[in-house]
């Protein structure tokens, strides 16, 4: 080896320093190559707003899990074609491998961490695990929330929808069947969900509160 | 897996964007959807030095459609063009390549025009901008300029866009009253690029007899390649066209070459039986239209 | 058993935190580490003539660069040789990093550590290494050909080579046998390579502690145990200062069996050194060209029947692709070798290997370990004989059949444990039937002959396996009921997705007569349980399983003797049912099992409630008595290890109706049916969910994946954009149907499930393919591509 100094060990211990310090937003920021400048990046993460300062080319994958501590969107491929780390932008199932975290400054992220509300389980988080819908459940959460937003836009999908609509998700696991099984599934939980709470919103029309309080939210 | 460091410019306006890009020139890279790009910089086969990032620009994402075919603006998303009902009104082939893009959650990212820049010669959209004979628009502190998609694609991943320019729209001009169009592939897996892909687009006469036929193939050459087969089919209807000698023609008029996924004479093959798959789908589609009006 | 929770189709209680992104993978853990990652030569076989780094050390957040030099003792040595045979004269391992000559690309040569990954790509995208190119060895026969070598002192590129031969019960060798009988076929047969591909890449993460002086490895991997003693070992550490953990594991397939990784030795080894904690995640371009792969065979077959289709002899001679390594030995070809056998009787047979080196990935186990390659010769050599003599093809498999009579039906030849090949049980008549039944094949004539009609081209076919699982050498289970009336069980092997929270619970509850709420269950961690083998082979179930039902037995056993005494009973009258223990038929005379786990440990000192109990002065004791009795124990535990004499044999059958395409030659699967025995079931939800995965899988073998290496060895598609693993969108509905035929082998009657779906899928859709096509397919997997070139007499 040439180059190196002795033991094969270069450079200081490296601690300390924090690479996301200063930045001036997310307008025309330049950097010096090997000294990366940081961004300051603001998201609301499941309701919450999160900020951090990370470099440009901060993948939104690795800021959720390593600047936010949100290790439940994994990452599988880093090039697109898993959806393990697909996440709603917006609403929207985006690859948040495909997407810097400075691009999507100020907007909505919602991760598998956001999809229960608090200790209730979403009717598609249900369905997948009555359904045995995951084995390791690495792909998991992508399946997740590529889901939801699916029944978001379509609560009555056809058979042939329903594939589909996870058909940009690769899980190495289930063969797919029981995960497919989990959407109609989870379609089912909340169609009957929405005719509870409709029929909780008539009841109790007078009471302007229960009617809004009804439905799990999108 | 992680993207080389750049430096990264987020212009708010065009007139910004256009600064920058000219400022940067070569070493500058446009990022809209990032669907293609940013694989490419994950994998470090792309490091430029600059990256100029158009989501936040106003007006660039619109959609309009009108007449004369439709305009999709450099940050319009595939999922955006392919749910636009005028869209798909003026120009029916748009929706009916944007379902074979990829995964829905890729289109609901990738642009429309990105895909055209990346000119990847196993697209869709480079075929459907091919086919249709539409444009791009591209724009730069100089001023703007049209390219006809015949110079647009000068090659596997090239396309004439110059450094310090700016696509910032592309047109898909609507068809004759008429007309039909479809799009065929077969990809390996759903979703993927495709083995064969064709587009097709077929005029009737006043006798419902084929006026105009035309295919764009996909993965067969360097470029979309685009073979004209009206003096093969017509003028004749649709149900008495010699389609063997269709598919003759259009195998012909490729060039494709073998890869990991398929011989270049399986290429060739599959790229004779989907353009008569297509073309016939668009006669029918015509005839329905000539009815219909 | 008191309760009825064996054989339910019991919900996962993985998925809990699984569904809500509380699951840990490796990658979650550690925020803070440091990064580690690799140089890997970009050549297929070259000398390293030198590394310049100091490009790199600009870069801000740069720690450590290391090149083999840098390593002390062992780990500068190559890594084990985990499964020695006799037969592997050539046997080769890889250093942690390259040592002067790089074998295939994607071998790690220098590692980085930084502060992010990011750094760390940038500082090796600045290291320069120069290589002098040698001649790469790609392609099995042209390897074997001996011209180039992938190692200098390995002559003709050949590791390994091994016959077994069974003579016919008269004497009559195989190659006699085929050439007198009435009728002869030769042909050959291809597969090509794929890989586990788990959707998470390996990745080892490791804290020193350097005021205990002692390693907290978490590894994905299929083996913490064996990590720990590989790194023990490696770094010259006592095994009892290493702790080796599996957390959650994103799939593992048999990639994550190998060990130790390079990496599970060098990141430990540089944490300890720095002080710091360091974390490598496997990235997929870097699971592509350095984790392993499986299946590259060729097989030359010359089989001889009579005119009933019965084979006579068989002889098969293989060409094994071993890659540039060979870290496990050759259990791969061992088990096509054996296995290919399936559930017939052959009249003579002679197999033959040779395990060959080439400049490529190392080829070690993936699901099914050789046996899709020893399935897909059996059944294209069956499909063969009943094209020949004209008759049906299941027939000509009937008329080959071990029959439910002559089990144990030794076959005469050692296994992948080194045991014999002794099926324990099985039934296979009714394994056929129920699958025709299943899938319609008396009818599919008919259906067939009306959709040619209308010009479309269906087929028919049918594969058949048997699978040795549950290999030893053994696995233990420990078990303690805490005085709160909860159970906790911990065994050594891993998890990978195969729900053993779940299936190890039901066995413990049904075993212990508790709720299963009450039972938890730790596997792959060191820390609770330090002797196991690992989770492979299709053995978690059936060797945990045990291991643990026996380890209940001793702890019921020991409850039930510490009850009777409280109770003033005979222990023989005592039942637990819901946690309590009871006179049978007399339910008011009960004590909790959380009152006898207080009991069961006599206390000098309470620390609440429950403990009071036991406490000296509680007056529970007998003053007579020591506190406690000879030969027992403190505590409501116990602990106990499984191991079998050899495996207990699975199997299934398998079929598919496919269409394809006269015009672009495409090909579908219509319908796939199933029919399995594993035994007895544990929990039927969770076998369907390993049958589909497997189904997938081979699904993915014989119509999609394969790795297309070029002549210079470069692997051509090392991305999920090329390496087409298929999505929902190309896997059929799986129909399945269950045969339960015991294991006479353990107290449970469980055999293995995890592999069987992959194993015979190949066989199955090329034999369907024929059937539509009216043509021969010898070369798995299969394109529409390749379809078309075949169509073409290519």
């Amino acid at each position: 080896m040439t180059g190196g100094m002795g033991g094969g060990i270069v450079g200081g211990m490296g601690g300390g320093v924090d690479g996301g310090v200063g930045g001036d937003g997310a307008g025309g920021v330049v950097h010096d190559g090997r000294h990366e400048m940081g961004h300051s990046v603001t998201l609301t993460v499941n309701g919450v707003v999160r900020r951090a300062a990370v470099p440009a080319r901060r993948l939104l994958s690795d800021f959720l899990r390593h600047d936010l501590g949100l290790t439940g969107t994994h990452v599988g491929c880093e090039h697109g074609v898993c959806g393990a780390c697909t996440v709603l932008l917006d609403g929207e199932p985006v690859r948040s491998c495909l997407t810097f975290a400075v691009t999507v400054d100020g907007h909505e992220v919602t991760t598998v961490e956001g999809l229960a509300e608090g200790d209730d389980l979403s009717p598609v988080q249900r369905a997948f695990a009555e359904c045995h819908g995951l084995q390791c459940g690495f792909c998991t959460p992508g399946f997740l929330c590529t889901v939801t937003a699916f029944l978001r836009d379509n609560p009555t999908p056809s058979g042939e929808e329903v594939v589909e609509a996870v058909s940009g998700n690769l899980c190495r696991c289930t063969g797919y069947q029981n995960i497919v099984r989990a959407v109609h599934r989870a379609a089912e939980i909340q169609a009957a969900e929405t005719r509870a709470a409709e029929t909780r919103a008539e009841t109790g029309a007078s009471d302007t509160r229960a009617a809004g309080a009804g439905g799990r939210t999108a | 897996m992680k993207p080389p460091p750049f430096a990264y410019h987020g212009p708010a306006t065009l007139g910004e964007a256009l600064g920058v890009l000219a400022e940067v020139g070569p070493d500058g890279k446009v990022l809209a959807g990032g669907q293609s790009l940013i694989p490419l910089l994950n994998m470090r086969l792309a490091a430029p030095a600059h990256l100029v990032d158009i989501n936040r620009v106003a007006g660039l994402a619109a959609v309009e459609a009108g007449p004369d075919g439709v305009r999709v603006g450099a940050l319009a998303r595939h999922a955006a063009v392919e749910r636009s009902a005028a869209a798909a009104a003026a120009q029916p082939l748009l929706r009916q390549a944007l379902r074979l893009v990829a995964h829905p959650v890729i289109r609901n990212r990738g642009t429309v025009v990105g895909s055209l820049v990346h000119a990847d010669p196993a697209a869709e959209m480079p075929a459907v901008l091919a086919l249709l004979g539409g444009s791009v628009r591209l724009a730069s502190l100089r001023g703007e300029r049209e390219v006809g998609a015949a110079e647009f694609f000068t090659g596997p991943m090239e396309s004439a866009v110059r450094p310090g320019e700016l696509a910032v729209s592309s047109f898909f001009p609507a068809l004759p009253e008429r007309s039909g169009t479809a799009f065929h592939e077969v990809a390996r897996r759903h979703g993927d690029y495709a083995v064969g892909g064709v587009a097709a687009a077929v005029t009737l006469d006043d006798d419902f007899r084929i006026a105009a036929a035309k295919v764009a193939c996909v993965s067969v050459g360097p470029v979309p390649a685009v073979v004209d087969v009206t003096a093969v089919c017509g003028p004749r209807p649709a149900a008495s066209a010699d389609w063997d000698a269709v598919a003759a023609a259009v195998r012909d008029g490729v060039d494709p070459e073998g890869d990991i996924h398929a011989t270049a004479g399986y290429r060739r093959h599959l790229t004779g039986v989907l353009a008569v798959r297509a073309l016939r789908d668009a006669a029918r589609v015509a005839s329905r239209d000539g009815e219909a009006a | 058993m008191t309760t009825g929770l064996f054989g339910e189709p019991v919900r996962r209680r993985e998925d809990a935190r699984l569904v809500t992104g509380r699951g840990r993978y490796l990658d979650d853990l550690g925020a803070g580490a440091l990064a580690a990652a690799f140089v890997r030569s970009p050549h297929a076989h070259a000398r390293i003539l030198d590394v310049d780094v100091s490009a790199a050390l600009d870069v801000d957040g740069l720690v450590a660069v290391y090149t083999w030099e840098d390593l002390p003792g062992r780990l500068a040595e190559p890594l084990p040789l985990l499964i020695p045979h006799p037969a592997l004269t050539h046997g080769r391992t890889a250093y942690p990093l390259a040592r002067e000559i790089v074998r295939h690309v994607g071998e790690p040569v220098v590692m980085v550590v930084a502060r992010d990954r990011y750094l760390a790509e940038d500082a090796c995208a600045l290291i320069r290494v120069d290589y002098e190119i040698l001649k790469p060895v790609v392609g099995v026969e042209q390897a074997a050909e001996g011209v180039n070598l992938v190692h200098d002192d390995v002559p003709g590129n050949l590791g390994a080579h091994l016959v077994q031969e069974v003579p016919s019960p008269s004497g009559v060798s195989a190659r006699q046998a085929v050439d007198t009988a009435p009728h002869r076929l030769e042909f050959r047969l291809d597969i090509e390579r794929s890989a586990s591909m788990p959707l998470e890449g390996r990745g080892v993460y490791a804290r020193w502690d350097a005021d205990d002086q002692s390693l907290r490895v978490h590894s994905s991997t299929q083996t913490s145990t064996s990590v720990r003693m590989a790194i023990a070992a490696k770094l010259g550490l006592p095994p009892t200062k290493v702790e080796v953990i599996a957390p959650d594991v994103g799939g593992g397939f048999g990639v994550k069996i190998v060990h130790p990784w390079p990496e599970e030795v060098l990141v430990p080894w540089a944490a300890r050194l720095l002080n710091r904690e360091i974390k490598w995640a496997e990235d997929r371009r870097e699971h592509f060209v350095s984790s392993a792969h499986e299946r590259g065979q060729v097989q030359h077959v010359r089989a001889g029947f009579d005119d009933d289709g019965r084979l006579l002899g068989l002889e098969v001679t293989i060409l094994h692709d071993h890659g540039a390594y060979t870290p496990y030995g050759i259990i791969v070809p061992i088990i096509t070798s054996t296995q290919l056998l399936g559930p017939y009787k052959v009249g003579a047979y002679r197999v033959e290997f040779s395990s060959i080196y080439t400049n490529t990935v190392q080829v070690t186990p993936y699901r099914g370990a050789g046996r899709p390659q020893g399935v897909f010769c059996m059944e294209r050599t069956m499909d063969k004989i009943a094209a020949y003599l004209g008759k049906d093809r299941t027939e000509v498999r009937a008329a080959n059949f071990i029959q439910p009579g002559e089990f144990p039906y030794d076959q005469g030849l050692t296994f992948q444990d080194g045991r014999p090949l002794i099926y324990d049980s099985g039934d296979y008549p009714e394994s056929l039937r129920m699958l025709k039944e299943l899938i319609g094949w008396d009818d599919f004539p008919a259906a067939k002959a009306a959709a040619a009609a209308e010009g479309r081209r269906l087929g028919i076919g049918v594969g058949c396996y048997v699978e040795g699982t549950g290999v030893g050498p053994y696995e233990g289970g420990h078990v303690q009921i805490t005085s709160d009336g909860r159970v906790h069980v911990s065994t050594g092997l891993t998890s990978q997705g195969q729900g053993h929270e779940t299936v190890f619970a039901q066995i413990a509850a049904t075993e212990l007569g508790v709720p299963l709420e009450k039972v938890s269950v730790v596997t792959g961690d060191t820390r609770r349980f330090g002797y196991a083998v690992g989770t492979f082979a299709s053995r978690a179930a059936v060797m945990s399983g045990n291991a643990i039902a026996l380890a209940c037995r001793k702890v019921r056993e020991k409850a039930l003797r510490i009850a009777s005494e409280a109770l003033e009973a005979d222990p023989r009258d005592l039942e637990i049912t819901d946690g309590v223990v009871h006179v049978a038929g007399a339910p008011s005379a009960s004590i909790p099992l959380a009152t006898v786990a207080v009991l069961a440990n006599p206390l000098r000192y309470a620390f609440d409630e429950e403990s009071r109990r036991a406490t000296q002065f509680a007056g529970t004791a007998d003053p007579d008595r020591p506190p406690m009795d000879e030969g027992e124990e403190p505590g409501l535990e116990g602990r106990d290890f499984y191991s079998p004499v050899r495996s207990t044999f699975a199997s299934g059958m398998h079929a598919a109706i496919v269409e394809t395409d006269p015009d672009t030659a495409e090909i579908r699967i219509l319908r796939y049916a199933v029919v399995h025995d594993c035994g007895r079931l544990i929990n039927p939800m969770i076998v369907e969910g390993q049958i589909h995965g497997g189904v997938a899988q081979g699904v993915g073998g014989a119509l999609y994946e394969k790795m297309v290496y070029d002549e210079h060895g470069q692997l051509l598609n090392a991305s999920f954009m090329d390496f087409l693993m298929p999505y929902a969108t190309e896997i059929p509905r799986i129909e399945t149907a269950h045969l339960e035929t015991p294991s006479p082998l353990n107290p449970l009657g469980i055999k293995g499930a995890g592999e069987a779906g992959v194993i015979p899928v190949s066989a199955v859709v090329a034999a369907a393919i024929e059937d539509a096509e009216g043509l021969t397919v010898d070369r798995m997997p299969i394109s529409p591509s390749d379809l078309w070139e075949l169509r073409r007499g290519g």
